[in-house]
């Protein structure tokens, strides 16, 4: 009514703004938390019930089976034969060579072993955002570590003892196929994109034509065509080795699909930047080479690494060509009478989901790692 | 074709100096004209030695084998088929096997994925974690253990079919497969169809009939109610006509095993079920991020002009979160398609197994063989694409 009223001595007018009362006991604290999150209505509490019910049930029997009830030593099937027994590690142990390598010569297990560690070498510090010399480890592993890879493996120089692709299996091939598929297809995959989406009519349809025919078909199919078509499109007495022509369908497979995933990123380089570079006076491979490509592979890291797990898990299906992967050759460890035990199978399975989940996850999460990291330089 | 570039450079124009390379339309031309040479030649060397390599091999060319004998067996047809059927019958069989699966899968793999993703952004703490598992688990394991797994380790190691589970008495699991009640139409089932096709009818004119009258008068019809009353009375009331001719004939035990009702492949339920499983949790994630993609200003909004929680959702989050799934839901479906050739591993007959399997086995004929099981994969693929791309243009964001 009349502005008397506010002056400052008037002594029933607080000076200091009262703290906050805390929020109710019902809002806080671990019991807090759980009436939110857990016990929220009748409905969400049976909810929480029967969710926690399944994880334990899931959990134990998974424990129970692997652990507790687990055989971890023996020779043969006897160790775990009797009933109630869980799984038969000493299954896995006894064959774990083979899992690895295959029927590569035991003698001859250190070039593999190498080649995966000098692999591991090149592939950490590319994979580290913050190590140097990234021009320079790419070459390396891009160009160099292929031609060393194919020495190490299938020998026949330098005094190696060759060793057919025929011999190969287990993770080795696994890794062989899916590191194969992925150098492959890149650059490969590069190249459809810039065609994809270049201005050229004749060039766009080839591309367009490329990556649709081979992302239409289903990849069993394609590693078909590669074992049976494959060898009639070459001059009669070539021959083509059985591993070479998986890889040869992996690859041309692999590069349609790398080729959405670059076309991507070529998308989200802003108009700007090709203009600026031609206004510098660059033509289109300098162009790209020098400032388009490098930004938008850049961006498309994490579609790469969730391609590669794409791939990495497809390898699998080098086993319908009679190729021996990791799980191909689980599978045929399971038909071998010395081990054929109750648990067998599910003793592999297990072994087999723990080996690709570790693999596969590590993979998406290093994805995810880059994505977000990509994410805060976008953030206005 | 360097024109200019060799010759005495013309003093009166200086920029005609400058080669005919840096025109950018005849660069791109010679690009293009080279480009169709190198494929060119490809193809041709590819075509002369495979025909030289077919007649070297003594192998038949030409797709007269479609009509031939097969010879061979399927455990699975939904058209008639024998032994002495040709091979494209058995092709028209494959090809069928196929496109059962991808249609049932894709059914369970959308409930499921929708299921699992809502519950993903559920306020539920364990309901949350639950399904994260679940995506992380399916997604990280590669489609193959997913389906040998279901068949080598779950239903293969089902009891016989003497100590089958059973669900409720009508639907029994073993070894062999599963076995579920079938409905018989006996005599005079077609008026109960009849009618069934007349709710249907009735059903779409009351749809156009109601939304006409909302966009007239803004009163609302109860459109899905009476829809379900006219889909389940009318047909009902066909088959009391005719005093319903309708049989549920159960599996029953006899001897060693079950007579009656209907037979699932363990095959086909272990294909179904790992393809499911896989691609649900991709669509979870789809479906996830789809609702995440829906800004909460929507919500708000919806919620400020009074709408109820579940008609906001229903009217405002999910026709906006559909248009930001379609697209990869299509390429999951698509996936899921292609990935039902897995089948071949475990014997399912499908397009892969019956035609590049069996049938190249018989033949020798893999360039035609390959071709066709190719070409029918690409083309389930393009009509599936532009169904999905149609569907997708009808929901798209119609901007100024």
């Amino acid at each position: 009514m009349s502005d008397v009223a506010f002056g400052n001595d008037q002594p029933f007018v607080r000076k200091e703004i009262l703290q906050p009362e805390p929020p109710p006991a019902s809002l806080v604290g671990i019991s807090g938390w759980a009436r939110q999150n857990l016990f929220a209505g009748p409905a969400n509490t049976l909810l929480s019930v029967v969710c926690l019910a399944l994880a334990i049930y899931v959990a134990w029997i998974m424990l129970d089976f692997l652990v507790l009830r687990a055989v971890w030593t023996g020779a043969n099937r006897e160790a775990c034969i009797a009933p109630g027994v869980g799984a038969c590690w000493p299954f896995i142990t006894a064959r774990f060579g083979q899992l690895l390598y295959g029927f590569y010569p035991a003698e001859e297990h250190w070039r593999p072993a190498t080649v995966f560690f000098v692999a591991v070498a090149l592939i950490a510090p590319l994979l580290t955002p913050a190590a140097p010399y990234k021009k320079a480890n790419a070459l390396l592993f891009f160009v160099a570590f292929p031609i060393f890879a194919v020495i190490m493996l299938s020998g026949g120089v330098f005094g190696l003892r060759p060793v057919e692709t025929r011999a190969w299996g287990g993770l080795l091939v696994t890794l062989v196929v899916a590191t194969t598929g992925i150098v492959a297809s890149l650059p490969l995959g590069v190249l459809l994109a810039l065609g994809r989406r270049s201005k050229l009519p004749v060039v766009r349809f080839f591309a367009i034509a490329f990556i649709e025919f081979w992302r239409g078909v289903p990849l069993i199919t394609v590693l078909f065509f590669a074992t049976y078509m494959l060898p009639l499109f070459l001059p009669s007495g070539w021959t083509i080795d059985g591993l070479l022509r998986a890889l040869v369908g992996v690859s041309l497979f692999s590069a349609a699909y790398m080729a959405e995933v670059v076309r991507g990123g070529l998308q989200a380089i802003p108009k700007g930047q090709y203009e600026g570079a031609m206004a510098m006076g660059l033509r289109y491979w300098p162009m790209m080479i020098l400032i388009v490509l490098p930004q938008a592979l850049k961006l498309v890291i994490p579609g790469i690494v969730n391609t590669f797990i794409g791939l990495f898990k497809d390898t699998t299906l080098v086993a319908i060509v009679s190729i021996f992967d990791f799980l191909g050759i689980i599978r045929a460890a399971f038909a071998d009478p010395n081990w054929a035990t109750p648990g067998t199978v599910y003793t592999g399975f297990a072994f087999a989901g723990i080996v690709y989940f570790i693999f596969c996850y590590g993979m998406s999460r290093y994805s995810r790692f880059v994505e977000e990291r990509l994410d805060v330089g976008h953030k206005h | 074709m360097a024109i200019t570039h060799d010759g005495p450079a013309p003093a009166a124009r200086p920029q005609s100096t400058s080669s005919i390379w840096n025109d950018a339309r005849f660069r791109g031309n010679v690009a293009q004209i080279v480009v169709v040479a190198v494929v060119a030649l490809l193809l041709g060397a590819m075509i002369w030695n495979a025909q030289e390599n077919l007649s070297n091999q003594r192998i038949a060319s030409g797709f007269g084998f479609l009509n031939q004998t097969a010879g061979f067996g399927l455990n699975q047809t939904l058209i008639p088929y024998n032994e002495s059927s040709s091979y494209g019958r058995a092709l028209l069989v494959a090809i069928l096997n196929t496109l059962l699966v991808a249609v049932v899968g894709i059914v369970f793999a959308t409930i499921l994925g929708f299921l699992v993703g809502v519950g993903r952004l559920s306020k539920n703490w364990m309901v949350r974690k639950v399904c994260t598992v679940y995506v992380e688990v399916t997604r990280n394991l590669p489609l193959l253990f997913h389906i040998l797994f279901w068949y080598l380790a779950v239903l293969a190691a089902m009891p016989a079919a003497r100590n089958s589970y059973s669900i409720f008495g009508e639907v029994f699991i073993n070894n062999r497969g599963v076995y579920i009640p079938r409905i018989v139409f006996g005599e005079g089932s077609h008026v109960g169809f009849i009618a069934f096709a007349i709710a249907v009818v009735c059903v779409i004119v009351l749809n156009k009939w109601a939304t006409a009258r909302r966009e007239k008068t803004g009163q609302q019809f109860p459109v899905f109610w009476t829809s379900v009353a006219l889909l389940v009375g009318l047909p009902f009331v066909g088959f009391a006509l005719v005093g319903f001719p309708l049989t549920l004939e159960t599996p029953v035990l006899k001897g060693f095993n079950f007579v009656g009702g209907s037979r699932l492949l363990p095959e086909f339920a272990a294909l179904v079920v790992a393809l499911s499983i896989y691609t649900g949790g991709f669509i979870a994630e789809i479906v996830r991020a789809g609702i995440k993609a829906v800004s909460h200003g929507q919500s708000e909004a919806a919620a400020s002009l009074g709408l109820k929680p579940n008609l906001s959702t229903r009217l405002v989050v999910i026709p906006q979160a559909m248009r930001v799934m379609i697209p990869p839901l299509t390429s999951q479906y698509l996936n899921l398609t292609k990935n039902s050739s897995l089948a071949a591993f475990i014997g399912y007959p499908e397009l892969v197994q019956v035609f590049a399997g069996t049938t190249l086995n018989q033949t020798g004929q893999a360039i035609e063989i390959i071709a066709i099981t190719m070409g029918c994969y690409l083309v389930i693929s393009l009509v599936t694409s532009l169904f999905m791309n149609w569907y997708n243009r009808r929901v798209a964001l119609i901007e100024r």
